[in-house]
């Protein structure tokens, strides 16, 4: 006689594989990470620890860096008026830059997003384009552009404007930063403006709205997770941005970028490099992590 | 509201043809059809999110083909409600109201009013995502009253819902459309849900309007075969129409037919003879009564539901469809069993093949 295995046991039997496929799985998808993990450790983690040890360490007189008498005097430096001005500048220009890459990149974004597949997609790709060439090719590009005598200049003499001078002033690192970070706003724009469900501007047409009160109740508000996805991914690297305002601003204002590399190669001064390289990052994390919250709550 | 030679064309794909339609002022009406036969797009036309590609379309006397959405005196309720995920309910259903630049106080008062006619009292803060798919349904329909439009359009308001809820909404929905006297049109491919609501139904397919009457008109005197088949089920016999009330059948049987008006087929026409399975009595061969057209055949198939039995019957010419209902009254047929069909001659339709 077969005893067959009542139903509760069986129940359970299956329960018990089920769990250990799930625990292999888990093991298995562990173990795929691993690379990608002991690079981020390796290269991320722990380069931005050195940085933060740094930043507590003390600058001797010879301009060396000891390893010894751990203190905050990097970061009491940080609150000097010739830092904040660095700061201040850095983040008008940042704005700037965030501000005019939204107005240029979100027309451009929606036309995008409301082609036919092919022309999206051929669109996309010029979009990318810029990336194959080396980033200070481009920034030299530019500076042969911006240059008194260079095409542009030439074209505003031609048309009797006269002769432009915009290399090495403030507009040519907006000029050039929009550029280098125009990609990084449209690409999320582009997103969210794609996953927009087209009914509800049909909806808000029908309840009376125009185009433009369609756009700035409907439109823009439920893309506004692209918006604040590009404007961050367009000024945590503006704020940052060192080739670019050397290259065209002619190194005449220093910002951020540019402070810290001379902190750290002509002052000779590690740990107040350090010190604001980890505050720039640490008040760049934390208000991206509000932004997200706050923005995940609304949407 | 009417509609005058209405076309829509889509590059070279003609999804509206040539519309003609007149609907009353606080009626209840049906545009009914299978998937992509031009009936959501005729919708859309009547809303303004297509402009007709010829034709005119007027709404209580002014034509409106060519304005866009925002300045017509309609409103619609969508297939999916499109509600507005980043605002509440109240925002919702205020949102037509403030983009009219309506007063304030009269905004909150007629949003709370509309809010409580969809019995929502109580939700106004809650996002559309908390919501259950019947009470989207709802603010949806107060978000299109509250506006007081001339024409409610609803495209498939109740496809997304389980029958169960389908069923409740649809009373309520009539309930709702004698309340507040709007015409009403919407959009359906259920059958069921246009006879149980509407006043008037028109029947389109591949962009044309086939028919337009009243539910019964549409079941009991339908004039073409994609009618009498999409609405109900039916037999067709082929034949040719002799005389406005004489129909040949192509087994040689002469029937007559309820008077076949103007226009829809003539005599000497090929036509078909609509004949619903429950309007054939069914009897022991050669019971058939005196004085009534009647066939004969053999029982093929036997199928109980419940409340009735359907028989196929083979002919030698083709197969029909019988449903009686199932009484201890009245005699059961087996397979092989030879039987009389017959019916009344008002029972039957003439219908373009």
């Amino acid at each position: 006689m077969t005893v067959l295995p009542d139903a509760d046991a069986l129940e359970t039997a299956l329960g018990e594989a089920e769990r250990r496929g799930e625990v292999a799985e888990r093991r298995r998808g562990l173990l795929l990470a691993l690379p990608s993990f002991a690079y981020m450790v390796l290269f991320f983690a722990v380069p931005l620890v050195i940085v933060l040890v740094y930043s507590f360490a003390t600058r001797t007189s010879s301009g060396s860096t000891a390893l010894s008498d751990w203190n905050l005097e990097a970061y009491r430096k940080l609150g000097e008026p010739i830092v904040r001005n660095v700061v201040i500048r850095s983040v008008v220009l940042a704005l700037i830059t965030t501000v005019l890459c939204l107005v240029i990149a979100y027309p451009f974004a929606y036309f995008c997003a409301t082609r036919s597949a092919t022309v999206r997609n051929l669109l996309l790709v010029a979009v990318m384009i810029p990336f194959w060439t080396n980033f200070l090719v481009r920034n030299y590009a530019w500076r042969l552009l911006l240059s008194s005598g260079g095409p542009i200049s030439s074209f505003t003499e031609s048309i009797g404007l006269g002769p432009t001078e915009i290399l090495f002033t403030k507009t040519a690192v907006v000029i050039g930063l929009v550029y280098a970070y125009l990609p990084f706003m449209i690409l999320p724009l582009f997103a969210s403006i794609d996953r927009l469900d087209w009914r509800l501007v049909e909806a808000s047409r029908d309840l009376y709205a125009s185009g433009p009160a369609s756009f700035r109740k409907v439109v823009l508000p439920l893309t506004m997770p692209g918006v604040i996805a590009g404007s961050i991914l367009v000024f945590v690297p503006s704020m940052g941005a060192y080739v670019t305002p050397e290259l065209l601003g002619g190194g005449k204002e220093t910002l951020l970028g540019s402070y810290i590399v001379t902190q750290f190669l002509t002052a000779r001064n590690w740990p107040v490099g350090a010190s604001l390289s980890f505050v720039l990052m640490a008040v760049m994390l934390v208000s991206t992590i509000i932004y997200f919250r706050a923005g995940g709550k609304n949407l | 509201m009417s509609l005058r030679a209405v076309s829509k064309h889509f590059d070279d794909v003609v999804a509206v043809d040539s519309v003609d339609l007149d609907i009353g002022d606080g009626e209840f009406f049906a545009l009914l059809g299978p998937s992509g036969c031009g009936k959501t797009t005729t919708l859309r036309m009547i809303a303004g999110l297509e402009i007709p590609s010829a034709g005119s379309l007027k709404i209580f006397g002014s034509e409106v083909g060519p304005l866009p959405p925002n300045r017509r005196p309609v409103n619609t309720v969508f297939q999916n409600y499109a509600l507005f995920p980043h605002m509440s309910v109240a925002d919702n259903v205020g949102f037509g109201l403030r983009m009219s630049k309506t007063p304030k106080a009269d905004v909150a008062r007629r949003v709370s009013e509309a809010i409580s006619l969809v019995r929502m009292g109580g939700m106004e803060n809650r996002r559309p995502a908390q919501l259950s798919g019947g009470q989207q349904q709802r603010v949806a329909l107060a978000r299109a009253l509250v506006n007081r439009p001339k024409v409610l359009l609803l495209d498939e308001p109740l496809a997304a819902l389980d029958l169960k809820l389908r069923q409740e909404m649809q009373f309520e929905l009539k309930q709702l459309q004698r309340e507040v006297g709007i015409t009403f049109v919407f959009v359906t491919h259920d059958q069921e849900e246009a006879l149980a609501l509407s006043d008037r139904i028109g029947v389109m397919d591949s962009g044309r309007l086939l028919q337009v009457g009243t539910p019964e008109e549409i079941y009991d005197a339908p004039v073409d075969r994609f009618v009498a088949d999409f609405i109900g089920r039916s037999n067709f016999l082929a034949g040719t129409l002799e005389a406005h009330d004489r129909v040949c059948l192509a087994n040689g049987d002469r029937v007559t037919v309820p008077s076949v008006a103007d226009g829809v087929v003539s005599v000497g026409d090929a036509v078909q003879v609509s004949l619903r399975p429950e309007r054939v009595m069914i009897d022991r061969a050669g019971a058939a009564p005196e004085g009534h057209a009647s066939l004969e055949g053999e029982v093929a198939t036997v199928t109980f539901l419940g409340n009735s039995i359907v028989y196929r019957v083979a002919l030698d010419w083709m197969t029909i469809e019988v449903e009686t209902d199932h009484r201890p009254d009245l005699d059961r047929h087996e397979v092989g069993d030879r039987v009389a069909m017959w019916w009344r001659d008002d029972a039957i339709a003439v219908v373009r093949p």
